[in-house]
């Protein structure tokens, strides 16, 4: 061995698929195992308990049109504007708003949407008494509606800016603009010359993103507790609601629950991709076809505009109402603003909220340090040994973002509490670090891998060892990128909502805990608070992940960001 | 044995030669290797640098002043390298780039002398806290192979370290560089396709085999 640490940095790969993959396995088999009575004795009596529960196929079904109806259109809008806005002044706008809304946590997001969709929310003060002659708020499910059509706008604004992240990332590997001059100099629209010589390239790469934005928009649970159906609410929202129950009867059910839920989302995993064979098909023969479609350009162009700026303006409005209600002082319906703005709910709620952040930042701090540390070791013994991970790893990289949560965290949080490290901090971090890890590996392996390898040959040259490589130049070069993995890893962490409550025991108390706690409340005010530092935290991460190499090179031109 | 030995120095891949050499270099001479693009010339320097990837396989022997440096890491060779491009890391001063290569025992006020008179025989006085990224194409190179030197190697590569400037400074900074090497004596080998560039280096010129 060359270094004496070397056999044991080669084991680093090795090491994080097991920090990502272990707690995804162990915590499966904990949670189905009680499912089928093993450890109990019982048998099937969990599913027979389930199956005498009357809201199952109405959860069940919510489950699997409001996880797959929000993926299609997710996936569409992401498309849509992928293959007819690059060149506008909106999508540039677009892209520089989509990091910002990547970092809003899930849950603020949804109590965003539901402050503009309430019955007593923005919409309809807009709408009212001029238009609807409401004096009242009107007694109108426009929230939580039983077919989950809030919740499936929800997880739409959510997933777009991620499946557009995804899909940018993986643009420079489908040779994008040749292809698409190509296409448009044989007679195609954008619209078809990018579906026909573009999407077959760029699909196969974010395949995997995709699968995780299915299996996640079934099994969301701080969202459809917010913006979904409450009688019966969705599956997982179901489960979470009877994993925090302290009879013991409903953990049973809970974990039949789970494996059935597990099951749902491995058949519908299935159905898409065979949904992915039959479309590929068709646009392969519609390519050979000779199909140009030039006509449809405009109408899509319109689309893929108006729906993006639907989109940002729902976020960005909701936001917004979030951090007015937090400094309202009178506000009557149906006035579009309050009559007077006060600090008193800030002041009120000071303690809790400082708090509540400082426990919030320590895990994210914790939890993402942890996760670079070992993404550093990944990728620096991938270039000192030439390695690059196959399919396989990748797929490990991808499971937990997969499998959902309610089928995997509840036989962990019996882990836990078997060890005996249930409701501290320590078990939270860790648990966030599995659900953390993926982006920022994913955030920094890109960057990392195109660095200049010529700059290690020449330092080698003038007597450098790896060590002094790295920490001397390949770390300080690559500041910008780890600083940014750093924060994206920071801003999972802030918006993890299951993982701090089931493995927290709810003593463990974020900002995104205690925010979709109160959501349920009423207290506008306070939810403002809550869910207005919720997205300020990320916000800040970012900023210091800008400014600080920014500040640090600011005398060095050829350190500027490309 | 002063001088750079590469004894039947082989580079395959799956079993084909890739790039074969036997030569020696005496103190102060250089070599040229010449040869089109994709004919193992960068090859042959990455073996001989101990950088080859992981791909390659070599045999034969790199002997540099009788020690015998196969299957050493590159940093323990004592080997310099000037690429087609200056390389200077962007992050450094161009006083921090130069100390990059010097050894880490020398501090304080010997350091800063050692850079200075590296800059003054350059011709870069006052240079010490510039940004390389304002530097030009002549000064970077110049400050390029100041930074090689000052690591003190036993022998130097050069991979078309010229190809890169445009004429006039081409033969200014080609005459810069020979300058140096004829007086610290070190054995060279230059990777150009400039027949130019052979004929100013004076040495034994070949074609890499096969």
């Amino acid at each position: 061995m060359r270094h004496p640490g070397g056999a044991l940095l080669r084991q680093a790969p090795r090491l994080t698929l097991l920090v990502i993959a272990g707690p995804v396995l162990a915590g499966l088999t904990g949670t189905v195992a009680p499912a089928f009575g093993l450890g109990t004795g019982g048998g099937l009596d969990a599913f027979r308990a389930l199956a005498d529960w009357p809201g199952l196929g109405a959860a069940v079904r919510l489950s699997l049109a409001t996880g797959l109806i929000s993926t299609v259109l997710a996936l569409a809008l992401t498309l849509l504007i992928l293959a007819l806005l690059p060149g506008t002044r909106a999508f540039s706008a677009l892209m520089r708003l989509l990091s910002p809304l990547l970092a809003v946590p899930h849950a603020a997001v949804a109590l965003g949407l539901a402050f503009l969709l309430a019955p007593s929310g923005w919409i309809v003060r807009a709408l009212s008494p001029w238009a609807t002659g409401w004096a009242e708020p009107p007694d109108l499910l426009t929230l939580n509606d039983p077919a989950g059509l809030a919740l499936i706008a929800g997880l739409v604004a959510k997933e777009v800016p991620f499946l557009l992240l995804m899909a940018l990332a993986a643009l420079p590997q489908t040779d994008a603009p040749r292809r698409m001059l190509l296409a448009e100099s044989l007679g195609h629209g954008r619209a078809a010359g990018w579906a026909f010589a573009v999407l077959p390239a760029l699909y196969a790469q974010i395949r995997l993103p995709v699968y995780a934005v299915l299996a996640y928009s079934m099994t969301a649970v701080e969202m459809a507790m917010i913006l979904g159906p409450t009688r019966p609410p969705t599956l997982s929202a179901q489960i979470a609601l009877w994993m925090a129950d302290p009879a013991l009867a409903e953990r049973a059910r809970a974990a039949a629950a789970a494996a059935l839920q597990l099951g749902l989302v491995v058949a519908a995993l299935a159905l898409w991709r065979l949904a992915e064979a039959v479309l590929r098909r068709g646009l392969l023969r519609a390519a050979a076809l000779g199909l140009r479609l030039v006509w449809l350009d405009a109408a899509l162009r319109l689309l893929a505009l108006g729906m993006a700026a639907l989109t940002v303006g729902a976020v960005g409005a909701g936001l917004a109402g979030l951090a007015i209600w937090s400094v309202a002082g009178m506000w009557a319906f149906p006035a579009a603003l309050p009559e007077t703005l006060s600090l008193r709910t800030w002041v009120a709620a000071a303690p809790d909220l400082v708090a509540d952040t400082a426990m919030t930042l320590g895990l994210a701090l914790a939890a993402a340090l942890a996760a670079l540390a070992l993404t550093l070791t990944c990728l620096e013994t991938e270039t000192r040994h030439g390695l690059r991970p196959g399919a396989g790893a990748m797929a490990l990289l991808y499971l937990p973002l997969i499998v959902p949560q309610v089928a995997f965290l509840p036989g962990l949080q019996a882990a836990a509490l078997a060890v005996g490290l249930d409701g501290t901090p320590l078990a939270v971090a860790t648990a966030h670090l599995v659900f953390v890890l993926p982006y920022v590996f994913l955030s920094l392996s890109g960057p990392w891998r195109a660095w200049d390898g010529r700059i290690a040959t020449a330092a080698a040259a003038l007597g450098a060892g790896e060590a002094r490589i790295f920490w001397q130049l390949r770390l300080p070069m690559l500041l910008a990128p780890a600083l940014t993995a750093l924060a994206v890893g920071m801003a999972v962490s802030v918006g993890q909502y299951l993982p701090t409550l089931l493995i927290g025991g709810g003593r463990v108390v974020t900002l995104t805990t205690e925010a979709v706690a109160l959501s349920s409340g009423g207290n506008r005010r306070i939810v403002g608070t809550y869910a207005l530092l919720q997205m300020l935290l990320p916000a800040a991460c970012f900023a210091v992940a800008l400014a600080a190499p920014a500040l640090a090179f600011r005398n060095r031109r050829g350190m500027a960001p490309a | 044995m002063r001088g750079l030995w590469l004894d039947g120095l082989r580079v395959t891949r799956d079993g084909a030669t890739v790039v074969e050499l036997n030569l020696t270099v005496a103190p102060g001479e250089v070599v040229t290797i010449m040869g089109p693009s994709g004919s193992g010339k960068s090859t042959a320097l990455a073996a001989i640098l101990g950088t080859l990837a992981p791909a390659f396989r070599a045999s034969g022997r790199v002997v540099l002043d009788g020690r015998d440096l196969t299957g050493r890491p590159p940093r323990a060779r004592r080997i310099g390298m000037m690429f087609q491009d200056d390389v200077l890391f962007p992050h450094l001063s161009v006083a921090g780039n130069l100390g990059f290569g010097l050894p880490f025992g020398l501090r304080g006020a010997a350091r800063r002398a050692r850079i200075a008179s590296a800059l003054a025989e350059a011709g870069l006085e006052g240079f010490a806290d510039r940004d390389p990224a304002t530097l030009s194409g002549g000064q970077r190179a110049r400050v390029a192979l100041m930074r090689t030197l000052l690591a003190e190697p036993a022998a130097l590569l050069l991979d078309e370290p010229f190809s890169r400037l445009d004429a006039y400074l081409r033969g200014q900074i080609r005459g810069f560089v020979l300058d140096r090497i004829r007086q610290t004596g070190l054995p060279a080998i230059l990777v150009t396709h400039d027949a130019e560039d052979a004929r100013a280096a004076g040495g034994p010129v070949l074609p890499p085999a096969p």
